[in-house]
């Protein structure tokens, strides 16, 4: 069973310590939920599971396996949203979804289109990216996430503009990727509606 | 990942950075120009004597093809940076080199390949013998891509600066030197009319050389820079 877990994570930035001795798992079907106020080192923390950055000490093992040490290998389970979309302005939604899908491990069961239709993109395929409103580019970046094989979602401010639909519509995606036995770790500020069968593991980070 | 699917990652990302160089073409002119522009002044500049165009010709076609080159550097990553593409990148499937080489060629193909292109007509406006213009033809093709190269790398270490310009400029410099050196050399040679096989063979060795090294230290910088 894939598991992703953490040991005694520590990070510190600009000679503070934001968290040091952090452990958890997570399973599948779990949702690592972390919380804490602004700089409390979310974000960091969050950039450290998807192996940008670099703990100051720590582990992070995915199915017991060092992720550092796997690299790419353990990138084709990930699917990572950050606090930018990582979409090209240039270019079209189906243009930067084909490209999210060739960098990772593409997911068969699903055609760009259809990943398009349930963010409700649909109609907007060929329009500039430029040219879609801001939650719309948010919806883009998240059927990035659908069109590959990531059991692992890792998630930074998933709903920023987003409006209250569009919220509830992306928690029902979220809670369907979790039923389907994956995985995510997100910060939000939201207060997260997921069904109550959906199990959260929840870190304050300001409360350490 | 079997090679097949980074085959195609590979050319996803080419034809992605070709698209989006042809949607924003005005910026694609700007090396060219720049290139065309200072090779056009100096003759100007220097007076008609046709010797003395002709002692400098090589020299100014290829600093001028430095120069140019330099200033499209930073736009190789710049924009992956902004709109977070790069992390992405960083965490596909596929080896990071290999991308950033799909991303370095594209980068070549549309700041280096103009430069090749227009060059013979530069050469005849500084004078330099016809029968010299195909080892100058020579010493851009080979050169070119190791200035695309080499740059990657720089530019993937000051991507995260805000004004990186003048540390990218003094890290890149340097390096590229050795180009500059042997390319105009060769086509200095060319013109007395002796053959210039040992500047070439030491170019290509460059271009191999940094064909291999050059991606995986970019990937490398890219990294530190993220983290």
């Amino acid at each position: 069973m894939a598991t992703f877990e953490a040991k005694s994570l520590a990070c510190i930035r600009d000679d503070r310590m934001l968290f040091e001795g952090l452990d958890f798992t997570i399973n599948p079907g779990q949702a690592l939920v972390l919380e804490g106020r602004n700089g409390s080192g979310k974000t960091s923390l969050l950039r450290i599971l998807c192996g940008i950055r670099l703990p100051e000490a720590g582990d992070l093992l995915w199915e017991g396996e060092d992720i550092f040490q796997l690299g790419p290998e353990f990138h084709e389970h990930i699917a990572y949203l950050g606090h930018k979309d990582g979409s090209k302005l240039d270019l079209t939604p189906l243009e930067n979804l084909r490209i999210a899908k060739g960098l990772g491990k593409a997911r068969q069961d699903i055609d760009l289109e259809e990943a398009l239709e349930q963010v409700g993109l649909y109609g907007f395929e060929d329009v500039p990216t430029r040219n879609l409103s801001a939650g719309q580019q948010r919806r883009l970046a998240i059927a990035r996430l659908l069109v590959t094989d990531a059991k692992l979602w890792i998630l930074d401010e998933p709903f920023t503009s987003l409006d209250r639909k569009g919220i509830e519509h992306m928690e029902r995606l979220f809670e369907g990727h979790l039923n389907k036995g994956g995985m995510a770790a997100m910060t939000t500020h939201h207060r997260i509606g997921f069904k109550d069968e959906i199990e959260l593991v929840r870190i304050n980070l300001s409360d350490r | 990942m079997s090679t097949l699917s980074l085959t195609s990652a590979f050319s996803l990302l080419l034809k992605r950075d070709l698209v989006l160089a042809y949607r924003r073409r005005s910026e694609l002119i700007n090396p060219m120009l720049f290139f065309v522009l200072v090779t056009a002044m100096f003759p100007l500049g220097i007076g008609n004597d046709p010797k003395l165009i002709e002692a400098v010709g090589p020299g100014v076609v290829w600093v001028a093809a430095l120069l140019a080159s330099l200033l499209s550097l930073d736009s190789m990553f710049r924009s992956d940076f902004e709109d977070g593409s790069l992390e992405q990148f960083m965490l596909s499937a596929h080896p990071v080199s290999i991308l950033v080489l799909a991303k370095i060629l594209a980068h070549w193909l549309v700041t280096g390949l103009p430069l090749f292109i227009v060059a013979p007509l530069l050469a005849v406006l500084l004078n330099i013998p016809a029968s010299a213009i195909p080892t100058l033809m020579l010493t851009l093709i080979l050169g070119t891509p190791v200035l695309s190269l080499i740059g990657s790398v720089g530019v993937a270490l000051t991507v995260g600066l805000r004004r990186g310009g003048v540390i990218l400029s003094l890290l890149v410099l340097p390096l590229y030197v050795p180009v500059l050196i042997f390319g105009t050399d060769a086509v200095k040679t060319a013109i007395i009319g002796i053959p210039t096989t040992a500047q070439i063979s030491i170019l290509g060795a460059m271009l191999v050389g940094s064909l291999v090294l050059a991606p995986m230290a970019t990937a490398a910088s890219l990294r530190i820079s993220l983290s």
